[in-house]
């Protein structure tokens, strides 16, 4: 029997309903995301006790400390003896998160008003740290750096720390972030592969091109990168920038001038002197569409000489190393005419904690900064996350390093002061970004240098609209 | 007790049941459309609860979006070949399972293991995207670890020095990407026709197959027009997924949520994600949202009217 379809009958309006329905399932998912938290919670009016010398904050004793903590390749057992030393001193109840999925679950929170004390913000899905700081979330942790310091009362904390801690902790001019880990950056290579091949660590680039030309010949890749994160090869191309320009070619690019890359000398020949590694057909073959770890770990089974990256790769790749594989840094080897001498070195800090503007108990959460900064702190951590913290001198001599983490202090110790670092990719997220696919397209050959430095350039001049741009000035 | 009442003491036990869920249903869907709505002409940046009015702003801005405008026309690309290749493909293994063996005195039957088959092909449906993103990771893997550049290089199809960059190459990764889509939805649609197919009566076959008509004539003039309804909703089913896609990108490409090389496999919901949570542009990510919302809409009014049809009862 058949029948048609006039008029709309019983079995079509629940077909033709159930598909309507259905269509709405996807788009739901994003936008019920869009939707905050709405009001304010406004009740809470934490307990304080008497300022003093040794309670500088005002910590009242028996409070809860709220902290959550980003899970990553330092792990959060640090964290976890932090809180119970703190609960001890000062008889709070500390509730504990450690999570790789920050934004999911602060972002509610932040948006509701009720965000926890102590954030350690960090990795692929922190919330980032402009927003934040464009939303008023952030507490103003001056406080902390003038407060005395645990390990020497005459002195502030302020002065305990490494240089580059506090501007990197600003934020459209205040100081809202206490970035904890130090970090250098530059090219690590194995001692031991360097070593019976007889190569000499390279200390400027037509070295470096030549050891990655052994290094082909020997059938090894020469430089590998993490290309399906092209955040490191920039590393690379940023580091050759300031060494041959100086630091005034990283502050013209962090201050977004006009002619940060376009008719910069310095930016051309770095990114060339990186292309021509393409040309030549010196990257790991491959490199190009990996992952940091598929392209570390390949490093670390020797098929490649060079790999670009931070002081957290020997942590983060603990398992895959050798164990004679002995880590080493090296700094960025030089271009001709470079400003910087062959030690300097970018030093980082990095691992970014928090007290939001909203929480519950601030002056607990400020108390928590203090005591990361003390020494005893200091140690836990680099006992426990193997690396080092922004606390000068932070480390008791007895904890042993392992050998990358060793050639790290070791180049950080020669570099004296000639450290320097970038603040764009905290500054503006949106150019970063831009820059980064343009490298990408560089590296797969698919644009020329002056390509790259014409995309650099658009990306600067965009950002130089970000209504932040005015705030965010350094000298 | 009237028949009034009566009626309306169903209706009121009715609505009594619905209203729980009308409640859910409006308080977890409509509610959030309605702010999403609301964010779209703010400058909310996602991580405050403060935000300035703008008017159409960002709606304006959306139009000159180039990213935005590539994203859309990728998902309109996937919107065409995810729903045509999985059908057809689905549609030529059911009706092989079902009904393509030789008509033999058995009457009509599948081919040769067709039981086994029908086992086999639902595998992929098992697996979740976040499985098979990491399983198609490793086969697409750019040296020579990877399955596919493994097996050319030995081949000798490609140089070991020069492995093709399936992921990062801008012709190539939409192409990838659609493949793990339909390799993943073949074997359910193939299960779906395969029960369609099952419901129609065998006589009808045997007739056909009396008339002398061929394996190609009993499937475009018998099973198809008895399978539309099925057709129809995988259709639309399909279209869904082709318009998200989020999971596969942001997992599988290079960048910020997916969306990589350089713009080349980016989606609505992958630059939508990287506006709303890392670029701290979260009113602009509402407006990507409603756009979405009132694509999805369209498309899927028009794919229902295009594929209306007579329908045949039996």
């Amino acid at each position: 029997m058949g029948s048609t379809g006039e008029g709309l009958g019983r079995r079509d309006l629940i077909k033709r309903s159930a598909a309507l329905g259905l269509i709405t399932v996807p788009t739901m998912s994003f936008l019920s995301a869009c939707a905050s938290g709405g009001a304010e919670n406004s009740t809470k009016g934490p307990a304080k006790a008497a300022v003093t010398k040794e309670n500088p904050f005002g910590v009242a004793k028996g409070g809860k400390l709220d902290v959550v903590v980003f899970k990553g390749g330092f792990g959060d057992d640090y964290a976890k003896a932090w809180e119970a030393a703190f609960d001890k001193k000062w008889g709070t109840t500390s509730s504990h998160l450690g999570t790789q999925e920050i934004t999911a679950k602060l972002q509610p929170r932040f948006n509701g008003g009720n965000p926890p004390d102590v954030v350690d913000d960090s990795g692929a899905q922190q919330i980032k740290l402009d927003v934040l700081a464009k939303g008023d979330q952030l507490a103003d942790l001056t406080a902390v750096l003038d407060s005395p310091s645990l390990d020497d009362p005459t002195k502030k904390v302020r002065d305990t720390l490494v240089e580059g801690a506090y501007e990197q902790g600003l934020q459209g001019g205040k100081f809202v972030v206490l970035k904890y880990v130090y970090a250098v950056f530059g090219f690590w290579y194995s001692g031991k592969l360097f070593k019976e091949k007889g190569w000499a660590p390279p200390k400027t680039w037509d070295e470096f091109l030549a050891v990655c030309a052994k290094a082909k010949e020997a059938g090894i890749g020469g430089l590998a990168h993490q290309g399906k994160f092209p955040y490191y090869i920039n590393v690379v191309i940023m580091d050759l920038i300031a060494k041959k320009g100086g630091l005034d070619a990283m502050k013209a690019i962090d201050n977004l001038e006009p002619n940060a890359f376009e008719g910069n000398p310095a930016a051309l020949a770095a990114v060339e002197a990186v292309y021509e590694v393409v040309e030549k057909g010196l990257l790991m073959p491959g490199t190009n569409g990996l992952t940091h770890t598929e392209s570390q770990t390949a490093w670390n089974q020797y098929k490649a000489a060079f790999i670009p990256s931070g002081s957290w790769l020997e942590n983060e790749q603990l398992k895959q190393t050798p164990e004679d594989f002995d880590m080493k840094f090296l700094p960025m080897p030089l271009l001709a005419d470079s400003k910087l001498p062959f030690e300097a070195i970018r030093a980082g800090v990095d691992e970014p904690f928090i007290v939001p503007e909203k929480a519950a108990n601030k002056a607990a959460g400020f108390e928590f900064l203090r005591s990361m900064l003390s020494r005893e702190w200091s140690t836990i951590f680099a006992q426990q996350a193997n690396s080092l913290t922004v606390v000068k001198d932070g480390v008791d001599p007895s904890v042993k390093l392992r050998p990358g983490t060793q050639s790290a202090v070791e180049a950080l110790k020669a570099a004296g002061g000639n450290t320097f670092s970038y603040r764009y990719p905290d500054w503006y997220s949106e150019m970063d970004t831009e820059i980064q696919n343009a490298s990408n397209e560089l590296m797969a050959q698919r644009i020329q240098p002056k390509e790259w430095i014409k995309r650099a350039q658009a990306a600067v001049n965009k950002a130089a609209q970000d209504p932040n741009a005015k705030n965010n000035k350094r000298s | 007790m009237s028949h009034v009442a009566q009626r309306r003491g169903k209706y009121g036990f009715i609505a009594g049941f619905l209203f729980a869920p009308l409640a859910l249903y409006l308080t977890f869907v409509i509610w959030p459309y309605v702010q999403t709505f609301g964010y779209s002409f703010t400058n909310w940046s996602g991580q405050s609860p403060t935000f300035d009015f703008v008017g159409t702003d960002n709606y304006a801005a959306l139009l000159k979006d180039e990213v935005f405008r590539g994203a859309l026309w990728h998902n309109l690309l996937l919107l065409v070949f995810v729903p045509l290749v999985t059908i057809l493909l689905a549609l030529f293994f059911a009706f092989m399972v079902n009904a393509g063996g030789r008509g033999g005195a058995g009457g009509v039957q599948g081919v040769g293991g067709s039981r086994f088959y029908k086992v086999v092909y639902f595998f992929p449906q098992v697996l979740s995207l976040a499985i098979l993103s990491v399983l198609f990771g490793a086969i697409y893997r750019s040296d020579e670890g990877g399955l596919l550049n493994g097996f050319l290089t030995r081949m000798g199809v490609i140089d070991a020095a020069h492995p093709v960059e399936w992921l990062n190459e801008p012709d190539l990764v939409l192409w990838c990407l659609l493949l793990v889509v339909v390799w993943h939805g073949v074997g359910f649609y193939l299960v779906l026709f395969s029960a369609a197919m099952q419901s129609v009566p065998k006589d009808i076959y045997e007739a056909a197959l009396l008339d002398g008509a061929g394996r190609a004539q009993t499937f475009f003039k018998v099973t198809l027009p008895l399978l539309w309804d099925s057709v129809q909703t995988s259709a639309v089913y399909l279209g869904i997924a082709a318009m998200d896609m989020f999971v596969l990108v942001s997992t599988m490409t290079s960048g910020q949520f997916g969306g990589g090389p350089d713009h080349h496999s980016e989606v609505m919901s992958t630059v939508l994600m990287r506006n709303f949570l890392y670029f701290g542009k979260s009113g602009y990510a509402c407006a990507m949202g409603v756009v979405m919302l009132a694509l999805t809409m369209i498309l899927s009014v028009i794919t229902l009217r295009a594929t209306r049809r007579e329908r045949i009862e039996f």
